[in-house]
């Protein structure tokens, strides 16, 4: 780089994609939560897991427009392979996570080629099929898996050698949160990217996308594999950090769950993930403790608000009695 | 002079209806030629067919020889076959900018590029700076597209076919709706593309295409009615007759 | 084998009752509405608490059930659902997941999680045979009345004018009402029908398919298969989708129990793969 001044148009791309300073600031306070939160480890855990699960369906639903109500597919995925290599192969952590963030993304890559065509109820559908027959794989092969029972006996080897996952949390919470905090790191390079904007112009308008020469079917195959692939660490977290692997990882609701928290916290900037995992969280604890058995109907009257009011509108309660626009 | 962009007896129905009736069309390198033709001619139908749009019933299609009917859209645009929209096809959620830097980054094959931001290539760059300038679009840059006034999202679905650097142009009435004091200005645009580019322009305003098209096919009901120089066209009493009633655009 | 066949030809009709509404809302509003099935078992407590409370005879709770999730579906159609249909999918799934969590928790708490018993009565009980087929006389008399429904469905649809104006506003809403349709009326009209065809499948359903809270749930993704498979456009799309669902699942769970419903959602992963407007469907437009 010369000394002569940046053009406007170099600076207003390079404006684009640098750090700004509520970024850092995030970062920051998410590093500094580890001391912060001490006795709170084992809830921030999960926290940090379902913000990197709904990170990853950001990237294809608020950045590639694809509807899915099966991600967890990939969350499972993830989450018995690490458990399985944990308890077959070799407990170390970080080889287990490696080779779950591995076969998630290989399974996304397979499946890829289902959301290409069809309509969004089309691939409402097949998303769906995808984790229903995952579900039923993990119920049937039973001697693998453990069936309903889930899968027992996983213990995991200390991290990086030295450190235990103990029964505080402490440990896995570091850990989750180096995981979410390297795979924000990646998706943010890869969004701010001539790949990562292209996405966004291929799910505003895919014809044009194509009359400038986008292919669009390998860019929806390269980041539904991407997002599979952080999915699966998601799980892997999952099962790693609690030593064990249930069906509950494939369920419906985990599906249903993650697309909550992500339109609660926004989609399309990548962070509304951790904002929504945040609240989601906070809000599950909150109407839990009126209400044990019937959570299910209150964050159902949510979602129905939320819909009718408009998701954009949520923030801004101001616009709520105005009629909309459309 | 060479052929550059040629149809073979090219075909497109929909149920009962034949849209494009046994076109066989040439342009020539350099060509400046208009298409026209009454409402409903097929004119569209046969713009999306030569970029791949649509896929024709029978015929084919060569680019430079080369038989392109199978390819997918995507790839005619890589091999330089670019069009603009009648009706503006724009990302509306980007800012000007942000659309031509991914089409020039796409025209120099790193838009697949996914660890480096976008725009940290300086040929971008300076190609977005001479776009922008050209077509006026500098001051609004970095609004959203869609909050743009209609002249302004018109020049970017112009400034977003030349940024492709294409070798074949196939312009859709790019004056469509634009008032007539800004319209010789995207026309003196065109007429400024280097002479190797073929531009094929589909025109309602006669003035425009007599004063910038050599050569005329006139299209009625998806077949070729008439084709000639563009002298011997505005003379000619069956094309007139073809538009009696029709009036000017 | 053939008593197999008879029962999956029962399950199908029976699925299709049930899923011919959400075919034709979401073919004419392009509306995804996951909680068709909080319909479908509205219609199924309905049968359930006239005769267990009020010793409705069977036969006279279908209509009632009819009825009673119709209204339901016309009232939340004016209210609730019709500011919802220019919304983009996404929403309308949230929306509509949200209705069924609702619904299953508010049946939860007022009636409670058990399964509901239905005494059938009993001239439709037991099973006789015919040649070499075992004939259940309550799928009988599943068959016999959805076959009729559908007749009645199909007579509507192309004999009667509110049928043209219900097919020419699926067809293109805005030149529908161009042409002096009262395109929300049908919209009222079809939904409420949709529904109350849903709660009248429910109460057929309740003594063969079962009846708890997680109705909607367990069979939502039936539902979808119907429609997603068989296409919007046509009644007899959905309805052949059904029959194969509902034969491919009795049969699957028969022969292969140990890979059970696998079979099903494979079965349609593949179809909607090749073919993602559905074996039937038109391609999609929108």
């Amino acid at each position: 780089m010369s000394a002569a001044p940046q053009s406007k148009v170099a600076a207003s791309l390079a404006a684009q994609s640098r750090w700004k300073a509520w970024e850092l600031a995030l970062a920051a306070l998410a590093v500094v939560s580890w001391w912060l939160l001490g006795e709170h480890a084992l809830l921030a855990n999960e926290v940090a897991i379902l913000a990197l699960f709904a990170v990853s369906l950001d990237l294809i639903l608020g950045y590639a427009g694809i509807v899915s109500l099966g991600h967890a597919a990939f969350f499972g995925f993830g989450a018995y392979t690490a458990a399985l290599f944990a308890k077959h192969v070799m407990p170390d952590p970080l080889v287990g996570m490696a080779v779950a963030v591995l076969a998630a993304a290989l399974l996304g890559a397979v499946c890829s080629v289902l959301i290409l065509r069809g309509s969004d109820l089309t691939r409402l559908m097949v998303t769906l099929g995808v984790a229903l027959v995952f579900f039923e794989l993990a119920n049937k092969l039973d001697w693998l898996t453990g069936g309903t029972d889930g899968l027992q006996g996983v213990v995991m080897g200390p991290l990086l050698g030295r450190f235990e996952f103990d029964l505080y949390g402490r440990t896995a919470y570091a850990y989750s949160l180096v995981v979410l905090l390297v795979a924000m790191f990646i998706a943010r390079r890869v969004v701010h990217s001539p790949f990562g904007v292209s996405l966004k112009a291929l799910r505003d308008n895919r014809l044009r996308a194509m009359s400038i020469g986008l292919s669009v079917n390998a860019r929806l195959a390269a980041v539904y594999t991407f997002a599979a692939a952080l999915a699966g660490a998601a799980g892997a977290l999952l099962a790693q950090t609690s030593g064990f692997a249930s069906l509950d990882v494939f369920d419906f609701h985990r599906s249903a769950d993650v697309l909550l928290v992500l339109v609660i916290g926004g989609t399309g900037y990548l962070y509304g993930g951790i904002f929504g995992a945040i609240a989601f969280k906070l809000l599950h604890d909150l109407i839990s403790n009126w209400t044990t058995q019937y959570w299910g109907f209150w964050l159902g009257l949510f979602l129905v608000v939320l819909a009718l009011v408009g998701r954009e509108r949520l923030m801004k309660p101001w616009t709520w009695f105005r009629r909309s626009a459309t | 002079m060479t052929v550059v962009l040629e149809t073979r007896s090219l075909v497109k129905r929909f149920g009962g209806i034949t849209a494009t009736s046994d076109v066989s069309l040439r342009v020539e390198r350099g060509a400046r030629h208009a298409l026209i033709g009454p409402n409903g001619a097929g004119k569209t139908t046969l713009i999306n067919l030569l970029t791949g749009v649509l896929e024709p019933s029978s015929g084919s299609i060569a680019l430079d020889g080369v038989d392109i009917t199978r390819i997918a859209p995507h790839q005619r645009v890589r091999r330089g076959v670019v069009r603009t929209f009648q009706i503006n096809q724009l990302f509306n959620a980007l800012t000007p900018l942000q659309s031509l830097a991914l089409t020039v980054s796409a025209r120099l094959g790193i838009s697949a590029k996914w660890w480096q931001p976008l725009g940290r290539d300086a040929r971008v760059v300076q190609a977005c700076e001479t776009l922008l300038r050209q077509f006026r679009l500098d001051d609004v840059m970095d609004q959203k597209v869609a909050l743009l006034a209609y002249g302004k999202r018109r020049l970017l679905e112009i400034a977003t076919a030349i940024a492709s650097q294409p070798r074949v142009l196939l312009l859709d009435e790019p004056v469509a709706g634009v008032p007539e004091g800004e319209r010789q200005e995207i026309f003196d645009t065109i007429n400024a593309l280097p002479d190797e580019v073929s531009v094929l322009l589909i025109e309602h305003d006669m003035d425009l295409v007599f004063n910038f098209a050599r050569s005329v096919t006139v299209l009625v009901n998806g077949a070729v009615f008439a084709e000639g120089d563009v002298q011997s066209i505005s003379t000619d009493p069956r094309v007139k007759a073809v538009y009696l009633g029709e009036g000017h655009g | 084998m053939l008593t197999l066949l008879f029962d999956g030809i029962a399950y199908g009709m029976l699925l299709f009752v049930l899923a011919v509404g959400l075919a034709i809302t979401l073919g004419l509003m392009n509306f995804i509405n996951l909680a068709h099935g909080a319909f479908a078992m509205a219609g199924g407590y309905v049968t359930v608490l006239l005769m267990n409370k009020l010793n409705v005879p069977f036969l006279a709770t279908l209509p009632l059930a009819f009825l009673f999730t119709a209204l339901v579906g016309a009232a939340l159609e004016r209210t609730l659902y019709r500011p919802m249909y220019s919304r983009p999918h996404l929403d309308q799934v949230l929306f509509s997941i949200g209705l069924v969590f609702m619904t299953v928790a508010s049946v939860d708490y007022f009636i409670g999680s058990q399964q509901q018993i239905i005494q059938l009565p009993a001239w439709l009980q037991g099973r006789f045979d015919l040649a070499a087929v075992g004939i259940g006389k309550y799928r009988l008399f599943i068959v016999v009345v959805c076959a009729l429904l559908t007749l009645a469905l199909q007579a509507v649809l192309s004999r009667t004018r509110f049928g043209s104006r219900l097919r020419a506003s699926v067809d293109d809403p805005r030149v529908a009402a161009g042409l002096g349709i009262n395109v929300n009326r049908v919209f009222l009209l079809t939904f409420a029908v949709g529904s109350g065809l849903a709660g009248l499948g429910g109460a057929l359903g309740a003594e063969v398919l079962g009846l708890d809270p997680t109705f909607p749930i367990k069979f939502m993704i039936y539902f979808l298969i119907v429609v997603s498979v068989g296409g919007t456009t046509t009644i007899t799309g959905p309805l052949l989708a059904a029959l194969l669902l509902g034969i491919a699942d009795v049969f699957g769970k028969y022969y292969v129990p140990k890979l059970g419903a696998f079979i099903v959602y494979t079965l349609m992963i593949v179809i909607l793969t090749l073919r993602p407007q559905g074996l039937f469907g038109r391609a999609a437009t929108r």
